[in-house]
């Protein structure tokens, strides 16, 4: 039973509640205006993004990993930095889930805490120097 | 043609659009029909059952005078009555009218070769006209109807069936085996998805149902026997003994207040106590005590007797026997209702061993206002807040390998509601399922499904492997099948959603009653479609969970639906009888009483004075199983003959 349990724990994704209610997920919810837990996981975004190919993580299982507060797993995806903002999502969602706008959020989120650069092509120093809104505006340059 | 039948019969035969001429060549076999000499007349038209094709075929009676009919269409499943009745509004006696098959059994059977299927159309009306010439004009038997009814069970399907009889003007026994009318719907706290409180819905039409002046409640009472017929049943009732008189008791309660004994309550599914003389909740109908001789003192020990010392009435008769009574009545509803699959069968889920893995009726009571709890909602094993509760659905339902093979249908949407309501009452809680499916369908359901969700439900795509106990927690390992990835939480308490399972006991009433069960053991309906609230069983109807798991609102409108049959029944003064039975030749009969062990509908016993069998012709169907049965042919069924299913079979060679 122990080595079960050990076993248990080192191959199981870990669902907590203290993650599910975390910070993070709240400020998501504020920036872009949308409540992730009405998500039923239909796929439409999915389906319909024109970016797919390239992205790590499909747009519907970042909502999803979002909803169990899965953090370090999005941040570490490409998905919201290849994200064109297209809208598609947005628009075609069943639920009314702004998904192009929690992937806009998702940015902000991961810019202004400093949480992942490897995604960026900014040296860590720089990162650590510039004040975020700095790098926002930077990196939507970058993007124009 | 050898035994050429004497009577004038007359062959219509059906196009069925392009059903039947689109495979098989009508004209040919109208042309081949009418050569035979037994034929005095045969035609061909596009719809038979239509309005001119019925007027044609009753034409044809008058003016040829015609003795039989044959109407070669579909299967007499369809359309036999429409036709047998159009031939006796021309006056032949409906039963000398005769379906030939030609539409199910040939033209379908044989699309790709038109010749053989007109060869053997010809050949099956062939056969038809060697039976309908032995067909006998048959006539309609009838008996009384006894316009009172009886209902077996008080959930909320039988007090709204029993409701709806007693409004007509008939008189109604709701028959309960419980203390009290109520079932399982008292036991629940809020109702989906309007969350109104079950109790606040339930108690009106119970205490409606209780002050019935046609309604007559036989609580703690259960059906032992039933015999006789559709309109003419004769039901033996036990009475069990409650140890208290209910005709003197004023249900005060004293006793139950008194009493020293404290046992796990079955209303609060084990969470709350009760003592040894007791009723179930407070709202009970009737609201009367009985004792539980089990964990009396008084019957262990012979001591005690507090309950008669503080009854003021002098209600309490440690002595009273159980009461057999009789009650006569034309019509049954069968309302028994379902139960929990006991989470002990579920070995990976604690097999019942774990204190805060409990299921979900339990978790109603801890949610019900009137519960162990009064509503707050605590776990078993320390009483603290849960503050991580997991939802586990299908469990035991959709497992046809190791439990039960349907959908319980109803655990969604409860656990939906469970969550939510467990998410307004702990503000700082979260709520997880597990499910399968969320099967939704029903009026404002999935709207209600969408607000559990919004509201911060967690759903988890994928059924739980394993639930232990780890310290202070319930681990629950499962694993997201949207993300492909194990899945587990540490929980302060589990809710299974268990299957739902026929009543206990519904197998002995299975007997008693003698109608059918499937193999799950829920009731068998006389159609699934078309006849869901019947039985095979004349004047037996069906209502509630025990026919199949089903929500309120459906068990109020299927209960409603078997009160309509019951009072359509109790509109005639008599009842007609099929005369297609079987009948016995009592110089043939040897009394060898094998027709009467055969006999699915127990409509024969045997007579052991005259020693041959006697048939009840309420009782028969007509199936045909005796006449099998029977080493002497002495079972005759009329109009199926041996004489005429021999000459059927000469017709072919």
């Amino acid at each position: 039973m122990i080595y079960f349990i050990a076993l248990i724990q080192v191959i199981c994704m870990q669902i907590k509640t203290e993650e599910v209610l975390s910070d993070l997920i709240h400020k998501i919810i504020d920036i872009s205006g949308t409540n992730i837990w009405k998500c039923y996981q239909c796929g439409k975004c999915s389906a319909g993004c024109p970016m797919v190919d390239f992205m790590e993580l499909l747009p519907h299982q970042v909502i999803r990993l979002a909803q169990i507060g899965k953090w370090k797993e999005i941040c570490e995806a490409n998905t919201a930095w290849i994200c064109a903002a297209c809208l598609t999502c947005s628009v075609r969602c069943p639920r009314g889930i702004k998904i192009a706008e929690v992937m806009e959020a998702l940015r902000q989120v991961v810019l202004r805490n400093r949480l992942s650069n490897k995604r960026l092509n900014i040296s860590e120093e720089r990162i650590r120097r510039l004040p975020p809104i700095a790098l926002i505006s930077a990196y939507r340059k970058i993007l124009e | 043609m050898k035994g050429t039948p004497p009577r004038k019969i007359g062959v219509f035969v059906c196009h069925c659009g392009k059903n039947i001429a689109g495979v098989v060549d009508v004209n040919r076999v109208v042309e081949d029909i009418s050569r035979l000499e037994s034929v005095a007349f045969a035609m061909d038209y596009k719809y038979m059952c239509s309005q001119p094709g019925q007027a044609m075929i009753q034409e044809k009676i008058r003016e040829k005078g015609l003795e039989g009919v044959i109407v070669a269409a579909c299967t007499p499943n369809l359309h036999e009555a429409t036709f047998r009745k159009a031939a006796s509004k021309a006056g032949l006696n409906p039963y000398c009218v005769e379906m030939a098959n030609i539409r199910e059994q040939c033209a379908w059977a044989h699309q790709n070769d038109p010749e053989k299927a007109t060869r053997k159309a010809v050949e099956i009306i062939r056969t038809m006209i060697q039976k309908t010439a032995e067909d006998k004009p048959l006539y309609e038997g009838s008996i009384p109807v006894l316009k009172r009814a009886m209902v077996i069970g008080g959930g909320v399907a039988g007090i709204q069936a029993s409701l709806d009889i007693a409004d007509a003007g008939y008189e109604v026994i709701l028959v309960e085996r419980e203390p009290s009318i109520g079932g399982h719907m008292a036991q629940l706290s809020e109702t989906f998805p309007t969350l109104d409180c079950a109790q606040c819905v339930l108690t009106p039409k119970m205490v409606a149902a209780g002050t019935h002046p046609n309604i007559k409640i036989l609580a703690w009472s259960e059906a032992r026997e039933v015999s006789g017929y559709v309109g003419n049943f004769t039901v033996t009732i036990e009475r069990k003994a409650s140890g208290v008189d209910w005709t003197k008791c004023t249900g005060c309660g004293m006793c139950m207040e008194k009493c020293p004994i404290k046992i796990p309550a079955e209303f609060d599914r084990g969470l709350g106590v009760r003592k040894a003389i007791y009723s179930p909740f407070p709202q009970a109908v009737p609201n009367k005590p009985v004792i539980d001789r089990e964990h009396c003192l008084h019957y262990a020990k012979g001591k005690c007797g507090i309950c008669q010392k503080v009854c003021e009435v002098g209600a309490i008769d440690f002595d009273q026997a159980p009461e057999i009574i009789k009650e006569e009545v034309g019509a049954i509803i069968v309302a028994t209702g379902f139960d929990i699959y006991p989470k002990e069968n579920i070995g990976e889920y604690g097999a019942g061993k774990i204190p805060d893995v409990i299921d979900s009726l339990a978790f109603e009571r801890l949610l019900s206002a009137s519960g162990p709890t009064s509503g707050e909602i605590r776990r078993p094993s320390d009483g603290k807040i849960p503050e991580t509760i997991v939802f586990v659905q299908c469990s035991g339902s959709r497992d046809p390998e190791k439990h039960k093979p349907y959908c319980s249908r109803i655990c969604c949407m409860y656990t939906a509601k469970q969550a939510l309501l467990y998410k307004h009452a702990v503000h700082k809680g979260r709520p997880y399922i597990f499910y399968i499916d969320i099967r939704s369908g029903g009026k404002n359901y999935e709207e209600f499904v969408a607000r559990a969700q919004e509201e911060g439900v967690i759903y988890i795509r994928g059924k739980v492997s394993r639930i232990y106990q780890s310290g202070d927690k319930v681990t629950v390992v499962g694993v997201d099948t949207l993300l492909a990835k194990p899945a587990q939480i540490d929980a302060d308490m589990v809710v299974l959603a268990m299957a739902m399972v026929p009543k206990e006991g519904s197998d002995d009433l299975r007997k008693v009653l003698k109608i059918t069960a499937d193999k799950n053991g829920f009731w068998t309906e006389a159609h699934p479609k078309m006849d869901p609230v019947g039985t095979t069983t004349r004047g037996i109807y069906l209502a509630g969970c025990g026919q199949a798991p089903r929500d309120v609102p459906d068990t109020v409108a299927q209960a409603s639906g078997a009160a309509g049959k019951v009072i359509s029944l109790f509109s005639r003064e008599t009842l007609s009888l099929d005369p297609m039975i079987v009948s016995v030749d009592e110089e043939l009969c040897a009394g060898c009483g094998l027709c009467v062990s055969v006999c699915p509908y127990e409509a024969r016993i045997l007579d052991e004075k005259k020693k041959v069998a006697i048939v009840n012709e309420a009782l028969c169907k007509g199936c045909g199983a005796c006449m099998a049965a029977c080493p002497n042919s002495a079972c005759i069924h009329k109009n199926f003959s041996k004489k005429q299913v021999l000459k059927m079979v000469d017709a072919l060679s």
